[in-house]
């Protein structure tokens, strides 16, 4: 691991200033990532900005009916609120899906949203990575794919985003709520959060330099029935080949996410339309375009199927 | 054919080598008088920074401790390498055995993916303070009436997630095989299964480690 200073600020805004004052500073939260990709020198900050200790660590409910999330709370502690686990089934469900007790205990909402992919060319710093080392080429095209993304990818890199969390909140139009190094607040909604790689894989979110997350804002419940259908090589403690997280309500409309499959978690307004229809209909527009590899086809009927499974449940009395 | 003493021979020529070259690093002024001429600026002298060292002050077993530590170092390295606690392990050392699992301010964690000086006033429970040789705490001894281990290395860490998940499940979280995440979860060999999912044990005393769980769980 490569020498930092550390630091801890006492307010949001002051977090926010500290990482512009020294370059290469970042944030740390539950560090469950950030430490891992310190230790492989894939991340090299030289400076650390703590988080903990400056509050955003609750869990408020909204004017609207929404809760109002903050970036500190712990992933175990969110999945456990009963307001989450009543009213956003799918978002507790994606939680608890995700990673093991232990990394849950300390993972926090903004850090889970901000995790980088377990491509593995990506984790290996002995091969080329455009994501690692932009224009240094991409090592996953042309090699082993089978966890790598089918919709959404570009030629400079087809990696995944592996959050479960971040697909039940993009189901749920979560708002993401920042403090820039100026003080000055912003909501983004989660639909204008994540980037497609494009030429600049590096740049994974539109948050500026030393923004801040703050919260996270839940929108008033959707009511109907919650799925998260994850499916993984383990039963536990495996990041996703493809997960299904959907909503549906008992006329069968409703809206589904998936994650797995792309550069960020997916989500396609027309395929929300075509939720009555079936799991055929919503798979094709949830994956129209999409480009697999002999390693990564099998993707595309196993998103058909684990939608065909929830929808037989949503069926159930 | 390679004799091996050649190998040995290599290997030592090596290492003096290597001693000999630190201590050349050690000693810039003397390698920067031999190399530049005049006028020319030296170049910078490859010596190891100082570390960035930062104090952190927390409970470990109930006991103050204090530490001025190189900002690098984990929760889990201050633990062993400093106050010299060497029952919490060091498996893979990036969040995936669980061999390093301690008690952080009575939640389980990996201490390996976690900085010692982010633990400022923090209360960190090890296998040592949960129980000893004399007094064992309900989990160890079920442990060894069990047989939940065979070499060893993993179970400091199996033991202090299975006091954890005990603890989780009485108070109500929810885990992936929960049936209704709304209802309390039950005490069910799935649930302990899918929680002690973060700890693994390669010689594969599960079915043991899952039988004394469930009987501590069974008495509480």
């Amino acid at each position: 691991m490569k020498a930092f200073t550390y630091q801890r600020p006492t307010s949001p805004a002051e977090a926010a200033a500290a990482v512009m004052k020294v370059p290469g500073a970042r944030f740390i939260g539950g560090g469950t990532n950030l430490l891992d990709l310190m230790k492989l020198e894939i991340e090299t900050p030289a400076h650390l900005v703590d988080v903990n200790g400056i509050g955003m660590d609750k869990i408020e409910p909204t004017r609207d009916g929404g809760l109002r999330v903050g970036a500190l709370v712990r992933n175990a502690d969110l999945a456990a609120d009963m307001r989450v686990r009543r009213d956003y089934g799918v978002l507790s469900r994606a939680l608890v899906a995700g990673a093991s007790a232990q990394l849950r205990n300390k993972a926090t909402t903004a850090g889970n949203l901000l995790q980088r992919t377990r491509c593995a060319y990506f984790y290996d710093p002995y091969q080329p990575c455009n994501k690692r080392v932009p224009g240094s080429g991409c090592s996953a095209i042309g090699g082993y794919t089978r966890s790598h993304a089918i919709v959404g990818q570009s030629e400079a890199c087809i990696a995944t985003h592996p959050s479960d969390m971040a697909v039940a909140m993009q189901l749920l139009d979560v708002s993401i709520e920042t403090v820039r190094p100026d003080g000055s607040a912003r909501v983004i909604p989660i639909a204008d959060f994540y980037r497609l790689p494009g030429n600049t894989p590096h740049i994974e979110n539109n948050l500026a330099p030393g923004e801040l997350i703050t919260a996270v804002t839940l929108p008033k419940p959707l009511g109907g029935k919650h799925f998260y259908h994850k499916v993984r090589d383990r039963a536990s403690y495996a990041f996703a080949l493809i997960s299904v997280a959907a909503v549906v309500q008992p006329d069968g409309s409703g809206r589904v996410a998936l994650g797995g499959v792309a550069h960020r978690p997916w989500r396609v307004a027309a395929a929300d339309q075509a939720m009555a229809q079936g799991a055929q209909a919503v798979t094709a527009q949830l994956l129209a375009g999409a480009r697999t590899t002999e390693d990564n086809a099998f993707k595309v009927p196993l998103v058909q199927r684990t939608l065909a499974s929830v929808m037989a449940e949503a069926r159930k009395a | 054919m390679d004799d091996p003493s050649d190998i040995n021979q290599t290997r030592r020529g090596i290492m003096i080598g290597g001693a000999l070259s630190v201590t050349a690093a050690a000693m810039p002024g003397v390698g920067a008088a031999q190399t530049a001429g005049p006028g020319i600026t030296p170049a910078p002298a490859a010596v190891t920074p100082a570390p960035v060292t930062h104090k952190v002050a927390l409970r470990v077993n109930g006991q103050r401790v204090e530490a001025n530590v190189d900002t690098r170092t984990t929760l889990l390295d201050l633990l062993r390498e400093h106050l010299h606690l060497t029952g919490t392990k060091k498996g893979c050392d990036q969040g995936q055995c669980g061999a390093c699992t301690v008690m952080l301010d009575g939640r389980r964690v990996n201490s390996c993916l976690s900085l010692a000086v982010m633990h400022e006033g923090a209360e960190v429970t090890t296998i040592e303070g949960l129980g000893t040789p004399d007094k064992m705490h309900p989990m160890q001894a079920a442990f060894v009436k069990h047989d939940g281990y065979q070499c060893g290395y993993c179970t400091p860490g199996q033991i202090c997630s299975a006091v954890a998940v005990l603890d989780e499940i009485r108070k109500g979280q929810p885990s992936h095989v929960t049936a209704d995440i709304t209802q309390r979860p039950l005490l069910s060999v799935d649930e302990l299964r899918e929680r002690m999912s973060g700890n693994i044990c390669r010689c594969g005393a599960y079915s043991n480690i899952i039988d004394a769980i469930t009987e501590v769980g069974g008495k509480a």
